[in-house]
């Protein structure tokens, strides 16, 4: 059995502060990581491999040369091998184009029954990429998983999750399953792993040529999508701070949302 | 200096693990009750954490001391007294049979260490022989294939949950340094026994207590390296156990400027915060480049460890010496920021400064890394 | 498009470097001269035409045409509906539908996917809808993504419309995908605005991302149909007209054995408590502050004294407290409450992105310097547990 995972290297969005007198994002110091839903998603992808001797999990990312960082530690946790889809000509993209240049990789490395992807990158936020790969690789999908109950012959049973609960949903294999942060914990990396993914493992960097793709059909030129203008929301101006003791700042308060008719 | 994507994996690995299995609520039940939990030691076990410089070959993690003092430092840095049970099994405890033992030795006790199976102690210090180690008066005498133990080790870390000690006896008393032999004794043998464990400082939650040992029988195959050379084998284990202190203290060190940091930001007095009044900033600056020089000669001393640097010795205690003393001035200097506030329990700093107080004392008091940095020099 | 560095302009100040949100420039030594250079993590965003001081970085057009975009008209709003109940989202799109369709002057239209919600078609037109195009089939009787996925994309091959809006739900997020890519179209997700352009007939997407600290907007100039996922409870729902018709086209739908490749074998609520956060008036929203899933207690009390609902920030939520369903925020629900009271929330950008539309914001905090107080109309700075006792108190 072997299963492919979709990760991406992002910056850590919680760690985002805005410069309170330019409203510009404050980057510096802003840590790089593997994105949170992914790592459920390679979680999973363990877990299945723990149970089943000879299951083969590869990672597979499309960024910057930097992102093989985040595949060693993919690697460090447990992952046989890893592929970074790397190129110019992938810059730029939006999901659709990067659905189509992840589909390619992944129709490279060939043989395969199950991908994981996480839900969506907290970079973005779209939970597009995984949805779209499928349809590019010609496979179901089912979103939101936040349970795999059983892995049959030819299909897989998982938990979807839903807004007020969950259904019970069987997909037929191969497929591509997104995966949420209820799923799993992820595993922490071990430090024998980490000697072994940054000494020894081999993590192939793929290009455009790599995975027979036309530059055309890469990055900028095959986004349909394309911001415009990108802007920091500006901040709702500072209200009234109440004074006194604890009693006299609620009395303050009930009066005022009184006041108002809010109450 | 400048690390290797590896060291900084390892650095990611051991900040993310202490931050989310360790976080404030438990340290602070741990350090008002003194219990420390079973299932915490556990999970060090499980992710490898006490085996980091064991072969891989024996279920180690097959790194370097490097890798190891990172490791230290990470966890230091969210609780001491958890980076005093990952060190101890990690120096103390592994070091002597790394240097001495034999390969069944290595398999039986090394194995289980690098596991997480077994637990281990170091028995060096003695009431009457602290810095002075060559004046231990335990005593091991012949008694055909076994030797028989009596006397009794003093303030050993991880004592009572120990399963096994490295004991260092006295075999041939008229030698002094030289007439010292290194055991492995298990701690459930009939004639060893426990003192009740010492009421600290800080470091709560890390048992320490004296071991009794009378007329324990040891097999002589429990006898670790040659007889009457356990000596040289206890100074080059303390060499590693040093660095950990010292990756302990910048660890905490930097645990104390963390605060320090923070408060002086949320803090107002006469209307501004108190990071605005140049008396923090100096006091910042000065912690912070203390820290950063204790770091370096922290890193120094374990490339010059992995080397085999003929000066390592004195490399790894001038790192202990310097690193545990800036730790105790930087800590002293962020309580100091946090005024009134400091020196109650509900701010963390107060727990720090307590926990850092006896990085300058064991393993080696500074004053005597003093005399190992002199020796050298003056050799 | 593209983002594009000139030359001879570039002086290598490195502005452009620490403008960068996304970390896609670097500086690039060209001839012995330091010049930026955009790498592939650049999206477009256009931060750094804006503020190069020397306008040494411009937009480069490329001639991407794909489709006769006029032959496209109309636009669509996924009419989800879940065991024969119209979702609120959908409602909401058809308000927000029928300003973008009178801007332009086209026709505002319903796709109903199901089996047996005949009733809904009413409600369609009742709010607005001019057309319902509705496909039936016992197949359809619950979402799944091949089946929905077909019989939409059938429905946008033959009818064209220029605009689909799908709500940001779990239903929404997975068929728009799929259904982006079978139309070789673009796709934004997660809209928190709309409009259009009446001369180019551009939709105008933005969203938030970067856990909220970035608004981007969006277009897709050359594809069609534009089409967007929309975040439930941002949208404002239009009034209702009963007794209003229109035209009912119906989708006859067949699908051959296998073709649907997903099968839901059961569907469960989620018994207990669950959040109703988007309709709710008033919200008390706890988090890192109250220390533990008991002190949700006292901010249920609050909530209950004022007939609203409780709310939970990402912290507490992560930490197990409080189910996911009452997290408020960029990767929660919106939520747009007359009232809305953060109890013990620092108020991450997150936090804010989801919450910073409510009529009045009050903050109580311990600490003062946290930035929920920022957006607030009513700072309190204190315990959470001394000072909401006292607002109970007061209210009688």
């Amino acid at each position: 059995m072997r299963i492919i995972v979709t990760a991406k290297q992002v910056p850590d969005t919680n760690e985002v502060r805005i410069d309170p007198v330019k409203h510009t994002l404050i980057r510096e110091g802003v840590p790089s990581i593997l994105n949170p839903d992914d790592a459920n998603a390679l979680e999973e992808a363990l877990r299945i491999k723990d149970e089943n001797p000879g299951c083969t999990v590869t990672v597979v990312s499309m960024g910057p040369p930097q992102a093989l960082t985040m595949l060693r530690e993919c690697i460090a946790m447990g992952a046989d091998d890893a592929v970074l889809l790397s190129s110019r000509a992938f810059g730029g993209a939006d999901t659709c184009a990067t659905s189509t240049t992840i589909a390619a990789g992944i129709k490279k490395i060939g043989d395969y029954d199950i991908i994981f992807a996480g839900r969506q990158a907290i970079d973005g936020d779209t939970a597009q990429v995984g949805p779209q790969l499928a349809m590019r690789l010609g496979l179901p999908v089912v979103t939101y998983v936040q349970k795999v109950i059983e892995i049959k012959e030819g299909s897989v049973v998982v938990e979807r999750q839903l807004e007020d609960g969950h259904e019970i949903v069987e997909v037929a294999k191969p497929c591509v399953l997104t995966c949420v942060k209820e799923l799993n914990t992820p595993r922490y990396m071990t430090i024998g792993r980490i000697l072994y993914a940054c000494d020894e493992a081999d993590i192939k960097v793929w290009n455009e040529k790599d995975v027979a793709l036309d530059p055309a059909d890469c990055g900028l030129n095959a986004s349909p999508t394309q911001v415009v203008t990108s802007f920091t929301p500006e901040p709702k101006g500072k209200g009234e701070m109440l004074t006194g003791s604890i009693n006299e700042m609620a009395a303050k308060l009930v009066s005022r949302l009184t006041e108002k008719h809010v109450i | 200096m400048v690390l290797s994507e590896k060291y900084e994996l390892i650095r990611k690995l051991a900040r993310d693990f202490a931050t989310a299995e360790i976080p404030s609520e438990l340290q602070d039940e741990i350090d008002r009750t003194g219990n420390y939990p079973q299932e915490l030691l556990r999970k060090f076990a499980k992710y490898g954490f006490y085996g980091i410089k064991a072969p891989k070959e024996l279920g180690g993690q097959g790194a370097d001391t490097l890798a190891y003092v990172i490791t230290i430092e990470e966890i230091a840095r969210v609780s001491m007294v958890s980076a005093i049970y990952v060190s101890g099994a990690n120096s103390l405890g592994s070091g002597p049979l790394m240097l001495a033992g034999t390969k069944e030795q290595i398999e039986k006790y090394l194995g289980p260490v690098a596991r997480g199976e077994k637990y281990p102690s170091f028995g060096l210090t003695e009431p009457g022989a602290g810095s002075d180690a060559g004046g231990v008066v335990t005593s091991a005498v012949r008694d055909g294939d076994y030797w028989i133990l009596n006397g009794r080790k003093a303030f050993i870390t991880a004592a009572p949950i120990s399963d096994f000690c490295i004991i260092f006896a006295k075999t041939d008393p008229s030698k002094g340094s030289k007439g010292i032999t290194t055991f492995i004794v298990d701690m459930k043998a009939p004639g060893v026994s426990f003192g009740k464990p010492e009421h600290k400082m800080g470091i709560i939650g890390c048992p320490t207590s004296d071991i009794v040992l009378e007329d324990v029988r040891v097999h002589d195959s429990d006898r670790l390296g040659e007889i009457n050379k356990g000596f040289i084998n206890a100074m080059k284990t303390l060499d590693i156990g040093r660095l950990g202190v010292a990756a302990q203290s910048v660890g905490v060190g930097q645990a104390c400027l963390d605060e320090a940091i923070k408060y002086a930001k949320e803090r107002k007095q006469f209307g501004r915060r108190i990071a605005d009044f140049q008396a923090i900033q100096f006091m910042i600056a000065d912690m912070a480049t203390e820290l950063q020089a204790a770091r370096e000669l922290v890193y120094n001393g374990a490339v010059m460890k992995d080397r085999n640097d003929a000066k390592a010795s004195m490399y790894c205690s001038m790192a202990k010496y310097f690193a545990s003393e800036a730790a105790n001035r930087i800590a002293y200097k962020a309580l100091q920021i946090h005024g009134g506030y400091g020196y109650i329990k509900d701010y963390r700093i107060e727990r720090l400064y307590r926990d850092v107080r006896i990085n300058t004392i064991f393993e080696g008091t500074s004053q005597v890394q003093q005399m190992v940095i002199s020796g050298a020099l003056l050799k | 498009m593209a983002i594009n560095v000139i030359a001879e302009k570039c002086k290598g100040c490195g502005v452009c470097l620490k403008e960068c949100p996304f970390e896609a420039l670097a500086m690039e030594n060209v001839d012995g001269k330091k010049i930026a250079a955009v790498g592939m993590a650049c999206t477009n965003c256009g931060v750094c035409v804006d503020k190069c001081p020397f306008g040494a970085i411009e937009r480069t057009g490329t001639s991407m045409v794909n489709v006769d975009i006029s032959l496209y008209h109309g636009v669509w709003v996924f009419a989800e509906q879940r065991e024969g109940k119209l979702m609120n989202v959908a409602v909401e799109l058809l308000g927000e539908g029928r300003k973008l369709a009178d801007a332009i002057g086209t026709e505002l239209c319903a796709i109903l996917v199901g089996s047996d919600c005949d009733h809904l078609v009413t409600e369609l037109f009742e709010y607005g809808a001019e057309k319902v195009y509705y496909a039936n089939a016992p197949e359809l009787k619950n979402y799944t993504t091949d089946g929905y996925t077909t019989a939409i994309y059938r429905a946008v091959l033959k009818y064209k419309p220029e605009i689909v809006l799908y709500g940001a739900t779990h239903i929404g997020r997975d068929l728009a995908p799929s259904i982006a890519v079978k139309c070789g179209t673009g796709l934004t997700a997660d809209c928190t605005k709309l409009d259009i352009d009446p001369a180019t007939k551009q939709l105008r997407q933005t969203r938030p991302a970067f856990g909220g600290n970035l608004m981007a907007t969006i277009l897709c100039p050359h594809h069609r149909p534009q089409m967007s996922t929309v975040r439930p409870g941002v949208m404002e729902k239009p009034v209702r007209t009963p007794g209003k018709k229109g035209e009912l086209i119906m989708l006859p739908q067949k699908f051959k054995k296998g073709e649907i490749r997903q099968q839901v074998l059961d569907i469960i609520k989620k018994v207990g408590e669950i959040a109703s956060l988007t309709d709710a008036e008033i919200i008390v929203s706890g988090g890192r502050g109250v220390g533990g899933p008991e002190g949700f207690e006292i901010i249920r009390a609050l909530a209950d004294k004022l007939g609203g609902s409780v709310g939970a920030s990402r912290a507490a939520v992560d930490a197990g407290w409080i189910d996911h369903s009452f997290q408020v925020g960029q990767t929660g629900t919106t939520v747009k409450p007359k009232l809305y009271i953060a109890c013990g929330i620092s108020g991450a950008i997150q936090h804010l992105a989801g919450m910073q539309n409510s009529g009045y914001i009050v903050a109580i905090n311990k600490n003062e310097n946290a930035p929920i107080f920022e957006v607030a109309d009513y700072g309190i700075v204190g315990d959470l547990f001394k000072v909401i006792p006292a607002i109970i108190e007061s209210l009688g």
